[in-house]
């Protein structure tokens, strides 16, 4: 992995060279008609993302019930209402905890994994292979997986629990802990691509550099902070942006496990605006909060992307 | 020297540790489904002997045959077309920068950021009034759609890797531009292709989002919406409810162990390069 990574950087940086000193030669060159190759994915993105997001701003805008031929213009109500619905702080908090809390988790011990499964240690594929395998198991599955863990009467935790004479607790009912256990669900189904991501960063940094640090007397520790750490903020910034955009919009999980429940306890921006749309026919609302989604989604993951992007030039 | 083996031992250990942590829902998925609704001993205990009828009555109950062909036939086409358009576009995005390609690149993959669900509401106003609900067509440009800022990422990394002189030595060769791509630069990309195989793959096998809203119709159903109306009718016979998520999960886990060089492989080479 490593080494088709090392040549492949050579491969750009000789291309990028090339690309100088022909650039203008070439898009002299390349007819036009070339870029009709791209079309149908224009026409597409077009049709199934520019137009109903647009559309999606304009329906923000209306009392629309999601199945009737008419609705009436609300103007910005909708957003008024948004700003004073009770249930929106709980469920922004939520969101927020969803996606920032499963990214540092993930980060974090996806990181350590990669650091121990990169020593040459016997049998450490098998061990890759089952952290991994989460990963390409449906989230929703994976959801119903755990339930019977967490679950209340005959849960595998609850077992444990009885075992030390200790009643039995309905820990999915719990207001307080099951966000955080859908946040921990959430980091064990994904916690093997950070694992990989981290693994190839790590494999793509040169022998040589630990060599130099050993011979300057370094620690563990300090090899750690002065090569591994600098060297690896690509596949910090890869991970952390990937598992935002995903965490922010998070859904299977939480239907599989609490249903958003109880009350609006556990509930996502994207579980809410589910219920809004098939239980209440409340679609002009439902868009709304998609688009508060979009933003929040926008914003964070975007100025992570720049900050972390930055961090990788300083080095 | 001993001290270093001690090391070495106590980091097997901690990796075996791991190991189990992470088979455990597995282990407990397995033997909840093996288990008649009778027994109602621990799930951490290995059931006495193998029981099957859950087995039997999921596949029955959550008409997970239909399913599966669903998910086959979806999956299949989606992901087909996603390769051609995708490496079919990234062609000249990768090759000709010019203005309006950097423009056009940045768009198709800054739309990675938009979450499929924001613009669900209009979406599902429009498919509807085409006539799309339930059908394979709608579904299948769905999918096709939304995981082609993926492919596109992945395909034009790759092909500005391929040197330049390539593409000259078979115009000179005589070879047109079409037949250049079709027979020079696509079979260059195999590996790629592979990557955006697996990874598109997994998410449209496994989506649930889309295939709720767009899939309602029992003969329609993919396998995760056959299994979560399966799962709200059935919540309290787990053992079912095991058993329908173990056959669900079952193909795609199957092809992941046949496969799985490929998977880990695919993922981080695509992942670094990117």
């Amino acid at each position: 992995m490593a080494d088709v990574a090392a040549v492949s950087d050579k491969g750009v940086h000789q291309d990028t060279v090339l690309n100088t000193k022909r650039k203008r030669k070439k898009s002299i060159q390349s007819p036009f008609w070339l870029n009709l190759m791209y079309l149908p994915v224009l026409l597409l993105f077009c049709v199934f993302i520019f137009y109903p997001f647009l559309k999606g701003i304009r329906l923000s805008f209306t009392n629309w019930d999601g199945y009737s031929p008419t609705f009436d213009w609300v103007g910005i109500s909708n957003y008024i209402r948004m700003l004073h619905d009770p249930n929106i702080g709980i469920v922004v908090k939520n969101t927020l905890i969803y996606g920032v809390g499963s990214t540092l988790f993930q980060n974090i011990v996806g990181l350590l994994y990669a650091l121990l499964l990169n020593k040459s240690i016997r049998g450490r594929g098998i061990v890759r292979t089952i952290v991994y395998l989460p990963v390409i198991v449906s989230p929703l599955i994976m959801g119903y997986i755990w339930y019977f863990f967490f679950q209340y009467n005959s849960g595998a935790l609850n077992d444990v629990i009885g075992l030390f004479g200790h009643a039995k607790i309905n820990l999915l009912a719990n207001p307080q802990l099951n966000v955080w256990i859908i946040t921990f669900v959430n980091t064990y189904q994904y916690l093997g691509i950070a694992m990989v991501i981290y693994l190839a960063g790590l494999q793509s940094i040169p022998k040589d550099y630990y060599e130099a640090a050993e011979l300057d007397g370094a620690t563990p520790l300090a090899k750690f902070f002065h090569v591994t750490w600098p060297l690896l903020m690509p596949s910090v910034t890869i991970n952390v942006v990937l598992n935002l955009i995903g965490g922010l919009k998070l859904f299977d999980v939480i239907t599989a496990l609490t249903n958003g429940g109880p009350g609006y306890a556990s509930q996502s921006l994207s579980t809410m605006m589910y219920k809004l749309y098939f239980a209440e026919q409340d679609a002009g609302y439902a868009a709304t909060l998609g688009n508060l989604m979009f933003v929040m989604i926008t914003v964070i993951s975007v100025t992570a992307l720049m900050y972390l992007r930055r961090k990788e030039v300083e080095q | 020297m001993n001290n270093r083996a001690m090391k070495k031992n106590a980091l097997f250990l901690l990796m075996i540790v791991i190991a189990v942590v992470h088979i455990l829902p597995f282990y407990l998925l397995l033997t909840t489904s093996f288990k008649p609704e009778s027994d109602t001993s621990s799930k951490w205990l290995w059931p006495h002997a193998l029981y099957f009828g859950n087995f039997t009555n999921a596949w029955k109950h959550a008409h997970l045959g239909t399913a599966i062909v669903n998910n086959v036939i979806i999956t299949g086409i989606a992901v087909t077309l996603v390769v051609f358009l995708g490496c079919l576009a990234s062609y000249p995005l990768a090759r000709f920068k010019t203005r309006l390609n950097k423009f056009m690149y940045t768009v198709f993959v800054a739309t990675m950021i938009v979450p499929p669900l924001t613009i669900l509401v209009p979406l599902y106003k429009f498919v509807a009034g085409m006539g799309g609900m339930n059908t394979y067509w709608a579904i299948i440009l769905l999918h096709v759609t939304f995981n082609l800022p993926m492919a596109i990422f992945l395909f034009t990394g790759f092909i500005s890797t391929i040197p330049k002189e390539l593409d000259e030595a078979a115009m000179i060769d005589g070879t047109s531009r079409i037949g250049l791509f079709f027979r020079i630069i696509m079979p260059l990309l195999k590996p790629i292709t592979a990557t955006v195989i697996i990874l598109t793959g997994v998410t449209i096998w496994n989506d649930y989002q889309f295939s709720l809203f767009f899939l309602q119709s029992s003969d329609s159903q993919t396998i995760t919406v056959a299994l979560s109306s399966f799962f709200s009718q059935y919540v309290n016979n787990i053992g079912w409810v095991a058993a329908g998520s173990f056959m669900g999960a079952l193909p795609i886990i199957a092809l992941y162990l046949f496969l799985q060089k490929y998977f880990i492989s695919g993922l981080s080479s695509g992942a670094v390069k990117g």
